[in-house]
Formats: C-alpha cells, sequence, structure tokens
C-alpha cells in the first residue's frame, strides 16, 4: 500500500475512471465553474456600477431581494435582457451550482466504479443539495 | 454612500479578508460577516448571504489545485458530507427563526475560539494505520504524498468525527462561514487524518456545505448582486494572491496579525449581541 502505484488498488490505473483520472476532472471541472462565474459577475457588476454607480445605497435593513432576484427561470430572463443585477445573480447561480455540479460528477464515477455503498452515500449528498438550491421556498 | 463607493471599499475590504484568509489558512469567509455588519452597517442577512458566495468561491478555487495533487480524501469529505449538508439545511431553518443578537453572539464565540484554536501551538500526530471498524466497512483509509513518497494512513472515530461535522454545518448556514476550523478539527484531531489531508478535505466539502444553504438563501432573498459582486470578486482576488505569495511570506507574523484582528471582532460582536446593536 506504501508505493505510489498502490494509490487506487480497486480500480486499475489505466481506467479511464480510476480515482486518479476523477481527481483531474473535479479539478478541472471545479476551476472551470469558478472562473466563469467571476468572469459573468465581474460583467454584471461593470454593468451595474455604470449604470446605476452614482445611485445611493444601504443595506442596514433587511427588505429581500425581488422575485427577479430569487428564482432560477426569473434570473435567468434577467440575465438574458441584460439586466445587470440578474447578470450578477446569475454568475453567483452558476457558483452555487459548481459544487453541486461536482458531486453530480463523483456520483457518476462511483456508478461507473460499481462502488454501490458510495452511489448511495453520494445520491444522499446530491439530493440534500439539489432540495436547497430548487425546491426550498420558504 | 453611493452604489459606487460602496463597491470599491467592499471590494478594498474583501480583497484584505481573502489575502489574509489564505495567508494565515484561516480562511477569509470568517472576517467577512463582521467587517460588512460592523463597519459598513448591512444587516447580518445581507452579510451571510454575501460571504457564503464568496466561501464558495475560495474553496472551490482552492479545491481545485489540492485535489489534482492527492492530498484530499474524497471518500471521506462526500461520507462527511451527509453531515454538513444537513446540518446547514437545518442551519438554514433555523436562521429564520434565531434572533439577530443571538447569532451576534455565537458569532463572537465563534471568532473567539478561531483566535484560540490559530495561535494554539500545532502538533502534528502521529499518523495511524491500526484499522477501524468504521473506517474498514466505508474505504475510507487512503495515502498521501509525503518527501518520502507515498504514505498510507487509516481513518479513526468516524462516528464522533460525523457528529461534530453536523455542528460544522449548523454553523456554515447560521453565520455564513465556512467552519474551517471545526471541519480541520474533526478530521485532524478526531479521526486522525494528516493535518494536510486533514486542511484540503475540509476545504474541499466547505463549497458543498456552502453550497446547500447558499440555494436557500438565494431563495429567500439575502443574496444581493449589488453587495456581494464586490465582496465574492474581492474575496477571490485577494486568496488567489495570497496562495501566490504563501512561499514569500512571514505568516507567523500574519498569523498573529489576523488573529489580533478577529478577537477585536469577536469582542465588537459579543457587545452588539448582548446590547442588541446589531
Amino acid at each position: 500500500m506504501n508505493t505510489p502505484a498502490a494509490k487506487t488498488p480497486r480500480t486499475p490505473p489505466t481506467s479511464r475512471w480510476s480515482d486518479h483520472a476523477v481527481e483531474q476532472l473535479v479539478g478541472r471541472l471545479l476551476q472551470t465553474g469558478v472562473l466563469a462565474a467571476a468572469a459573468i459577475v465581474l460583467v454584471g457588476g461593470v454593468l451595474l456600477l455604470v449604470r446605476h454607480g452614482s445611485a445611493p445605497v444601504s443595506y442596514s435593513v433587511f427588505h429581500g431581494e425581488p422575485e427577479l432576484l430569487r428564482s432560477i427561470g426569473a434570473i435567468v430572463r434577467g440575465a438574458l435582457a441584460m439586466d445587470p443585477q440578474a447578470v450578477v445573480q446569475l454568475g453567483l447561480l452558476l457558483l452555487i451550482a459548481t459544487p453541486v455540479a461536482r458531486v453530480a460528477l463523483t456520483l457518476v464515477a462511483f456508478i461507473l466504479q460499481h462502488d454501490r455503498t458510495y452511489v448511495l452515500i453520494t445520491s444522499v449528498v446530491l439530493a440534500l443539495l439539489l432540495y436547497g438550491l430548487i425546491f426550498d421556498k420558504t | 454612500m453611493t452604489t459606487l463607493t460602496l463597491a470599491l471599499l467592499v471590494a478594498g475590504g474583501s480583497f484584505g479578508a481573502g489575502l489574509l484568509g489564505a495567508l494565515t489558512g484561516l480562511g477569509g469567509g470568517i472576517v467577512v460577516v463582521p467587517m460588512l455588519t460592523l463597519l459598513f452597517h448591512v444587516d447580518l442577512r445581507y452579510a451571510i448571504g454575501a460571504s457564503l458566495v464568496s466561501v464558495i468561491a475560495t474553496s472551490s478555487g482552492a479545491a481545485a489545485a489540492f485535489v489534482r495533487e492527492g492530498f484530499t480524501n474524497v471518500r471521506v469529505g462526500i461520507l462527511l458530507e451527509v453531515a454538513t449538508t444537513v446540518g446547514a439545511l437545518v442551519g438554514a431553518a433555523l436562521s429564520g427563526v434565531i434572533p439577530t443578537s443571538a447569532l451576534a453572539v455565537l458569532f463572537g464565540c465563534v471568532l473567539l475560539f478561531t483566535a484560540y484554536r490559530s495561535i494554539g501551538r500545532r502538533e502534528e500526530h502521529a499518523v495511524l494505520t491500526t484499522p477501524d471498524r468504521w473506517s474498514a466497512r466505508l474505504r475510507l483509509d487512503s495515502t498521501y504524498p509525503t518527501a518520502q513518497g507515498m504514505l498510507a494512513y487509516s481513518v479513526q472515530r468516524v462516528p464522533a468525527g460525523f457528529s461534530l461535522m453536523f455542528v460544522a454545518g449548523i454553523l456554515s448556514a447560521l453565520l455564513g462561514i465556512g467552519s474551517g476550523i471545526i471541519k480541520v478539527l474533526a478530521m485532524d484531531q478526531m479521526m486522525r487524518l494528516p493535518f494536510k489531508v486533514s486542511t484540503t478535505t475540509s476545504n474541499f466539502m466547505i463549497g458543498v456545505t456552502a453550497a446547500a444553504s447558499a440555494g436557500v438563501y438565494l431563495h429567500r432573498g439575502y443574496i444581493d448582486p449589488t453587495l456581494s459582486f464586490p465582496v465574492m470578486l474581492g474575496v477571490l482576488a485577494g486568496a488567489l494572491l495570497g496562495a501566490r505569495l504563501l512561499s514569500v511570506a512571514n505568516t507567523t507574523l500574519l498569523r498573529q496579525l489576523f488573529t489580533g484582528v478577529v478577537v477585536v471582532m469577536a469582542l465588537e460582536m459579543l457587545y452588539k449581541g448582548f446590547t442588541g446593536g446589531l
């Protein structure tokens, strides 16, 4: 177990879905997700400052965001219409979705490795995340 | 204050938080909420929303590198994420009913604990290879890269670590932080993972934990784009620069400085919590 080659005992190192290959893929997914999200947020932020930069703003009292910036459908529609706030929100939504996509990718890897225990465990995590992201409307 | 002034000041402060957070290994998320509420008088809920988003950005950015280097124990991470995501959803549900003053007091306590942990002597414990029942059943034991090549380690006390992760998830959602300190405590001290494996696996889990409650908070209207964009971009830029400077910076001095900032913020949060000024 102490040699580098013994890192992934259950799947051969040449397999497309070895632990090592999955780690590389997960790393790339996370990096791409964060960079894409940051780019969209930056574009939206610049637009926002250009259009509303001189408007007064205060966050000392909580009002809650309007419906337009709360539901996934409304955010996507607003961003397509180039509403600056909706563009930022789309970037933030992509950022929140990045770890969720990472869990989904891990699930696929465990399915292809025929690792039943971890397919079950990962499914539970994914279900909880999707519940928070999509269904919770409290 | 105009939108532009606020964005520039918040971006600057967040950049500093991300930079110091990366250089000290404590993460910037822990100081973002106190900064926004104490300095910029932002409502706690908006501050938590903005902070959680920045936590996802930095942890996912850093995790990308660590996962590729082979330190992260993906199985341990996924297993414990069950506990942190359940905790995060419970925390998100609780945050609607817990009064702001109580949250401020809790935040102050977590900040003090962070300061305590950061000045404490960190002793590298021996890596254990004695098999554990849970660890064997869930095949958590793994290897990690060291100067002497790949070294095998065994994972201990899985149920205890799992329980503490539930608490880490609740705190993450309630306070808008990554709870990295508690995650590392669970893995390093309880489950006896090598320190570098604990920190990278903690970082790997932080994004998922924060995403669980951030999704709920987005629907609830806590995440404001005008406030969140300078926080997210500032913290991310600071953290990226911090990771680059890690090899040349005097981290001992920075750690003392950052710990000082954390203690001041802790006292301020406790004061505001007890006097109801938040």
